[in-house]
């Protein structure tokens, strides 16, 4: 099957189709989902698609049955993905708590529109990034991506799939309205080119198989269903034999590992960009589609003479503190701008220690914000 | 003395969590000795199960398990079965579980017609949290949320089965153990979605607040408003009241999901090829 895919080759392409692609390189093999304004032509072209290769689709009934649908297919051992918008994103939570618990490696897209409920189905909004985070209850840890271009799309769709399989867990890919339905030039990858992660899989026989006891880097190994590793699987809290538990210690070290295995890893999975930040004494931290906005305003503040530099975030959780941390310590404000009235700021404020000034700039009339407003709020706040 | 049943239990898990007089171990002995009658390879089978006490079942056997969130035990077997049509899917779930919260999966779950077992231990009532009264507690039955009698009609699971697609439906009880064991026996060997519900009962809190406060008595009332096909048509109407009908309701032959989506990737392969 790969072979159908082997020719380099450049399209314009939507940026729900850049996600399609992305996946099927990653080796998605399966697709639960249910139709919804703006992700819906991620389900459309996995439905014309995945057949072709041997994959499945399937028409969930809703969102919580579309999310459970793609774990038990990951645990019967293909690469699945979901796609879905706010309200849709709100009945995914259920099991999505269920595959951080069990460590079963999928992706969730979020085309996220504006909310609260149904919102404003057509228009862009980055309103889910806490959701991404505290989304399903318990302490939890989560990957969240959230690229700024149709090509990043692309790119980090690959990535959500290698970091899910590699660390057993589901990663959020967190889209907008704007970057899911504009079309850019997309340049597509071989699979020479691009490097696919599977899961670890038990090389012990099945007798002597802990479905969850880790290796030394945080991971079990992984058996599927169906290949000769009887085990059980649970929401509850369970032990290295995958069975409830109900010892204290057994608890502690179980979620203090589901944790660990994500924190222990952040210089792999953190992944950012930096423009003009080396002599920047103003930050813009941004991310989606204001990111390219803000990339923007850093060139028109530099031929004012400002020196503006912009840290665009493509890791959103886990968050990048020390990079934060040290940027703070350098520049004396930071402005960030998103299109929500203050959800990553708090990170950053919280980064930042107070080393430096950090102000929110938030719009949510369902309008992408400008470069020429963000650079307005720099002379605006430059003055105080 | 060793049965058949210790080649399929994890003896680790047990004593297991059920009330003396719980039927879920009758229905777990059942579905032991019907996937052995058949002769499985364990490693080919995958129980899951949602949540509630029958749910818990798929922690004591030793295949591929999954005790999965309330209701939604179905759609997490689909994936499974749609990721790897070789595998035999089996789904334990409680009347509240499939009903209530995973009623719109279970009419779904139908409608598609793939192939999955669906086994329904109807207590009559949520056991697990202490006796509120579900979509199949009978009218005017009490429960802890029902303290002046239910008023609520309920399902019929067998005919909601029946006219949204199901393959194989039938209803037992853990009083008729070798009836039900039959029915779970055919319902698993057949292709497509097969639903067997099995009446059961919950002394600790269906029968203390209904007036049954011994498994011994719960099981007797069991027996006697569980009536065959034929005994049921020739009861009158006020005669049927309380009663259900018990054997086998419908089984017939088309080809379940998998198989036509095979045809889809056929399809898909003969058209599409290279995009």
């Amino acid at each position: 099957m790969n072979n159908l895919r082997k020719k380099k080759n450049i399209k314009l392409l939507q940026g729900n189709e850049a996600c399609a692609e992305g996946a099927l390189l990653a080796g998605v093999r399966f697709f639960a989902g249910y139709p919804i304004t703006p992700s819906s032509e991620i389900a459309e072209n996995m439905a014309r698609e995945l057949p072709k290769i041997g994959g499945k689709f399937i028409q969930m009934e809703d969102e919580i049955a579309s999310m459970a649908a793609v774990i038990g297919a990951s645990i019967a051992g293909l690469k699945s993905l979901t796609a879905t918008s706010g309200p849709g994103m709100c009945l995914k939570q259920e099991n999505l708590g269920f595959a951080i618990i069990n460590e079963i490696p999928c992706v969730v897209v979020n085309a996220q529109r504006g909310g609260p409920s149904t919102g404003l189905p057509t228009k862009p909004s980055q309103g889910d990034m806490m959701q991404a985070r505290w989304g399903t209850h318990g302490d939890h840890p989560i990957i969240a991506l959230a690229p700024s271009t149709v090509n990043e799309i692309l790119t980090l769709t690959i990535k959500a799939f290698n970091f899910s399989e590699k660390y057993r867990t589901p990663v959020i890919l967190l889209l907008d309205e704007v970057i899911a339905h504009m079309r850019e030039k997309v340049e597509i990858p071989t699979l020479e080119d691009i490097e696919v992660i599977n899961r670890k899989k038990p090389t012990v026989p099945p007798e002597e198989y802990l479905p969850f006891k880790p290796d030394e880097d945080g991971i079990p190994p992984m058996a599927n269903f169906g290949e000769g590793y009887p085990y059980h699987i649970t929401g509850l809290v369970h032990n290295y034999k995958g069975l409830p538990t109900s010892n204290s210690q057994e608890i502690d070290a179980f979620i203090r590992r589901l944790h660990n295995k994500i924190q222990n890893n952040i210089k792999e999975i953190i992944i950012n960009e930096k423009y003009f930040l080396d002599d920047a004494k103003i930050a813009l931290i941004a991310y989606g589609s204001v990111a390219r906005a803000a990339e923007r305003t850093v060139k028109l503040s530099r031929e004012e003479g400002l020196k503006v530099g912009l840290l665009k975030l493509l890791t959103i959780w886990p968050f990048c503190f020390e990079e934060v941390n040290k940027l703070a310590q350098q520049v004396d404000l930071i402005i960030v701008p998103e299109m929500n009235l203050g959800q990553m700021v708090l990170e950053v404020e919280r980064a930042s220690q107070g080393k430096c000034r950090v102000v929110p700039y938030g719009r949510v009339d369902g309008e992408l914000i400008n470069p020429i407003e963000i650079l307005g709020k720099i002379r605006e706040e430059i003055k105080k | 003395m060793k049965t058949v049943i210790d080649n399929y239990i994890r003896k680790e898990m047990f004593p297991n969590i059920w009330c003396p007089g719980c039927g879920n171990g009758i229905v777990l002995g059942a579905i032991i000795r019907a996937i052995d009658e058949l002769k499985w390879d364990k490693n080919k089978i995958v129980a899951v199960s949602g949540i509630g006490c029958s749910s818990r079942i798929t922690g004591y056997v030793d295949f591929c398990t999954m005790n999965t969130t309330h209701g939604r035990a179905l759609p997490f077997a689909t994936g499974i079965k749609m990721a790897n049509p070789d595998l035999k899917v089996i789904v334990v779930m409680g009347d509240g579980d499939c009903s209530a919260i995973g009623g719109n999966h279970f009419i779904h779950a139908a409608r598609r017609n793939i192939d999955l077992t669906a086994i329904i231990i109807n207590n009559m009532i949520y056991g697990m949290t202490g006796g509120q009264y579900s979509p199949l507690t009978p009218t005017g039955k009490f429960g802890s949320t029902a303290p002046y009698g239910n008023i609520d009609q309920t399902f019929d699971l067998a005919e909601l089965a029946t006219v949204a697609g199901a393959s194989y439906v039938a209803r037992g009880t853990v009083y008729n153990v070798r009836q039900s064991t039959s029915l779970i026996k055919k319902a698993l060997d057949k292709k497509g979605f097969s639903v067997v519900e099995i009446i059961s009962d919950c002394p600790v809190s269906y029968g203390k607040m209904n007036k049954m406060k011994s498994p011994v008595d719960m099981l007797k009332w069991i027996k006697d408003m569980a009536v065959s096909k034929k005994v049921w048509e020739e009861l009158s109407s006020d005669e049927k009241e309380g009663k259900y009908v018990v054997g086998e309701f419908l089984s017939k032959d088309r080809p379940d999901y998998t198989e036509r989506y095979k045809e889809i990737i056929k399809k898909a392969q003969e058209m599409g090829g290279n995009k």
